[in-house]
């Protein structure tokens, strides 16, 4: 037997104008799904800025390009649901509510961060607005959502865990025995595969030997689903799917999520792997670029009335820098707290 | 008093918690339908069912996480190791989840957990399955480890185990599990933390833990008969160390020898070592002497294996080392 044909199979399509109502069905919700994504995509930058003066140390990962599947997953969970994430975990904690000062306060090392300046850009954490890390080596996090989605069986709570990882996480020992143990014991947990093409600086084709991560899902016992991450309604629509099926049936769903970042792995990386005209032509299908043409074409809206939304995120995320720089560094004995109970 | 053996009291103890608290489940290799590997869980499949006499396949990273990932929801997991050995598949969610999930989110999240297992070279099971393991988990701030050697501190100490907030470390003796003691049959605890004084004496400080005890034992039996009145410290917890007791004794003797199963290089036993004369350089009568493992990995066979071990004899000649007796 041989092995599927590798090759990109998600090519740069142009929406139909059906595609287009479809993915953009309502002013109101494009108008907010844009914000949002503008919200974390502003953010990401203004982080960048700061890391290039200096005011941001350590590394630095960008969700920029990814911003849709966040505003998704904020808008498919309910209240109680579980948000396990990487690295990669500003955009999902400001998608989820977690406020953009004390997030910026988090990557300066900051007394009022998110994390009290502990955690840094890796390490977020937000319980009470359901996101539940933030998780830096790779892959070692499944298991742990796995627990999550456990304590739920156990308990009879009726939440379900949704757990996400990048395509580079796919071969690592702790997702394939977090995703066992899900199936064995139908945990109510949904896993999504962030698939941005690149494992750091190393191209899919070079890490993952069938490129459908989603063909893994049949061993386990799961559902699953792969598609082109277009617009935020059809992303949460697909999500809400598989959250409902985890939670009244306890099936778990593996999802790959054909995205894109377009900035480097981290704020060291240059990205010179990539070629130019690659870059571009995921740009033409970024979601925000997509609901930016959406809501001028369908909606009729103005450059004038989008700018000045984009100029009221700007503003939010320069006061959460300002919030940033003006909180205190921790306390000296901070760094002996919540060690050992 | 009941006089029951080591595996019983560690059963009895997470059979008394498990009654007393329904958020406490076990989960690990063999621990239901064959009622543990070493008998550990004996019956307690039969009194709390599947759902909390958890069996897994053989993915240590896997059910570890999922202990981890529990106990943040506010469960209380007993993970069974069926030997520490195979704890280093899971290291990594460990040192990498539970030891730093309390720290790293501020205090939104923790980790009350138990790992537990038996630890440290067994008889004849080669390399791979004789070694022990405290030195690596005693290193990661954040984890509490415990060392036991008798039926009352097994008991005693699992329970508070389970019932504290930490993630801890229990590690026990497969050489040991037969091992008969007298336990209350009222419940009781024992505070993490402590040592315990198994042998009162006054000529020298014999600090040790876990399979190491019954080989200090017997070397300051033997001892005696030289003359030499020992005092034997059984560590019980290995993080946090009780160093007032050690220091206590090593004031009252200013004599020092360690007698452990784990390997010289960097161990519990260099730890101690250290803070004895950080401590109490000025009662010091001779430098810390100590009886461990060779700095080898174990051999298979018996002649080998008995030679890297730290016997009787071995704990001897660092007692008389400290006493300058030969």
């Amino acid at each position: 037997m041989t092995k599927p044909a590798k090759g990109p199979d998600f090519p740069p399509t142009e929406l139909s104008s059906d595609d287009l109502k479809r993915h953009f069905p309502d002013k109101e919700e494009v108008l907010k799904h844009y914000r949002e994504m503008l919200r974390i995509r502003r953010f990401e930058e203004t982080a960048a800025r700061a890391y290039t003066r200096g005011k941001i140390s350590g590394f630095l990962h960008l969700y920029i390009g990814q911003e849709a599947i966040a505003v998704a997953t904020a808008e498919a969970i309910s209240p109680g649901d579980r948000v396990v994430s990487t690295y990669r975990t500003h955009g999902m904690a400001l998608a989820l509510g977690s406020p953009p000062g004390p997030c910026m306060a988090e990557l300066y090392g900051k007394k009022d961060g998110l994390v009290g300046g502990i955690g840094g850009s890796m390490h977020f954490f937000d319980r009470d607005r359901g996101m539940w890390g933030g998780y830096a080596i790779v892959g070692n996090h499944i298991p742990v959502a796995a627990g999550h989605a456990f304590a739920s069986k156990y308990t009879g709570d009726g939440k379900v865990t949704l757990c996400f990882m990048g395509d580079g996480a796919v071969g690592i020992g702790p997702v394939h025995e977090g995703m066992t143990l899900s199936g064995l014991w139908d945990l109510p947990i949904v896993f999504i595969v962030e698939n941005n093409r690149f494992s750091m600086g190393t191209p899919l084709h070079r890490t993952v030997p069938v490129e459908d991560i989603t063909a893994r899902a049949e061993g386990y016992g799961f559902a699953s689903d792969r598609f082109r991450v277009t617009s935020v309604t059809e992303t949460r629509d697909r999500l809400k799917e598989a959250i409902e099926r985890a939670r009244a049936r306890r099936q778990p769903t593996l999802i790959e999520m054909i995205t894109y970042r377009f900035r480097g792995h981290s704020m060291s990386d240059p990205a010179k792997y990539r070629q130019k005209d690659e870059v571009s032509a995921w740009r033409k299908q970024d979601p925000l670029e997509r609901a930016i043409d959406a809501l001028q074409s369908l909606y009729n809206m103005t450059e004038d009335e989008l700018e000045a939304i984009d100029e009221e995120v700007v503003s939010e995320m320069d006061a959460a820098m300002r919030f940033a720089e003006e909180s205190p560094p921790p306390d000296p004995e901070a760094r002996f707290a919540n060690i050992i109970v | 008093m009941a006089n029951i053996q080591i595996r019983e009291a560690i059963r009895d103890a997470m059979r008394e918690e498990m009654r007393r608290d329904e958020r406490v489940f076990l989960m690990g290799e063999e621990v239901g339908h064959y009622n543990g590997a070493y008998k550990a869980s004996e019956g307690l499949l039969e009194e709390f069912g599947e759902r909390r006499v958890v069996d897994t396949p053989i993915v240590e990273t896997g059910f570890a996480g999922v202990g981890i990932g529990a106990a943040m929801c506010g469960l209380r997991p007993i993970i069974e190791f069926m030997t520490f050995n195979f704890s280093a598949v899971a290291f990594d969610q460990i040192l990498n989840n539970a030891s730093k999930i309390r720290h790293m989110t501020n205090g939104q999240f923790s980790v009350p957990i138990v790992f537990r297992g038996p630890n440290a070279a067994a008889h004849m099971l080669g390399s791979t399955h004789s070694q022990a393991f405290e030195a690596f988990y005693a290193h990661i701030p954040g984890l509490k480890v415990i060392a036991v050697a008798t039926a009352y501190d097994a008991k005693g100490l699992l329970k508070s185990a389970i019932r504290d907030d930490n993630p801890v470390i229990f590690l026990e003796s497969e050489l040991m599990y037969s091992k008969r003691g007298e336990v209350p049959e009222e419940e009781y605890l024992i505070e993490i933390g402590k040592a315990d004084i198994k042998r009162p004496g006054a000529d020298v400080t014999v600090v040790t833990w876990g399979q190491g005890v019954p080989v200090a034992l017997d070397a300051a039996a033997l001892a005696e008969k030289e003359g030499i009145d020992a005092e034997v410290i059984d560590l019980r917890t290995l993080r946090p160390l009780d160093d007032a007791a050690v220091i206590e004794s090593v004031k009252k003797t200013n004599r020092c020898a360690l007698v452990y199963h784990g390997w010289p290089y960097g161990g519990v036993g260099a730890e101690v070592a250290t803070r004895v004369q950080d401590l109490a350089f000025d009662w010091l009568d001779a430098p810390v002497a100590r009886a461990c493992y060779e700095d080898v990995p174990f051999a298979y066979a018996e002649n080998l294996e008995n030679l890297s071990l730290p016997s009787p004899e071995r704990a001897l000649a660092a007692i008389k080392k400290v006493c300058y007796r030969t």
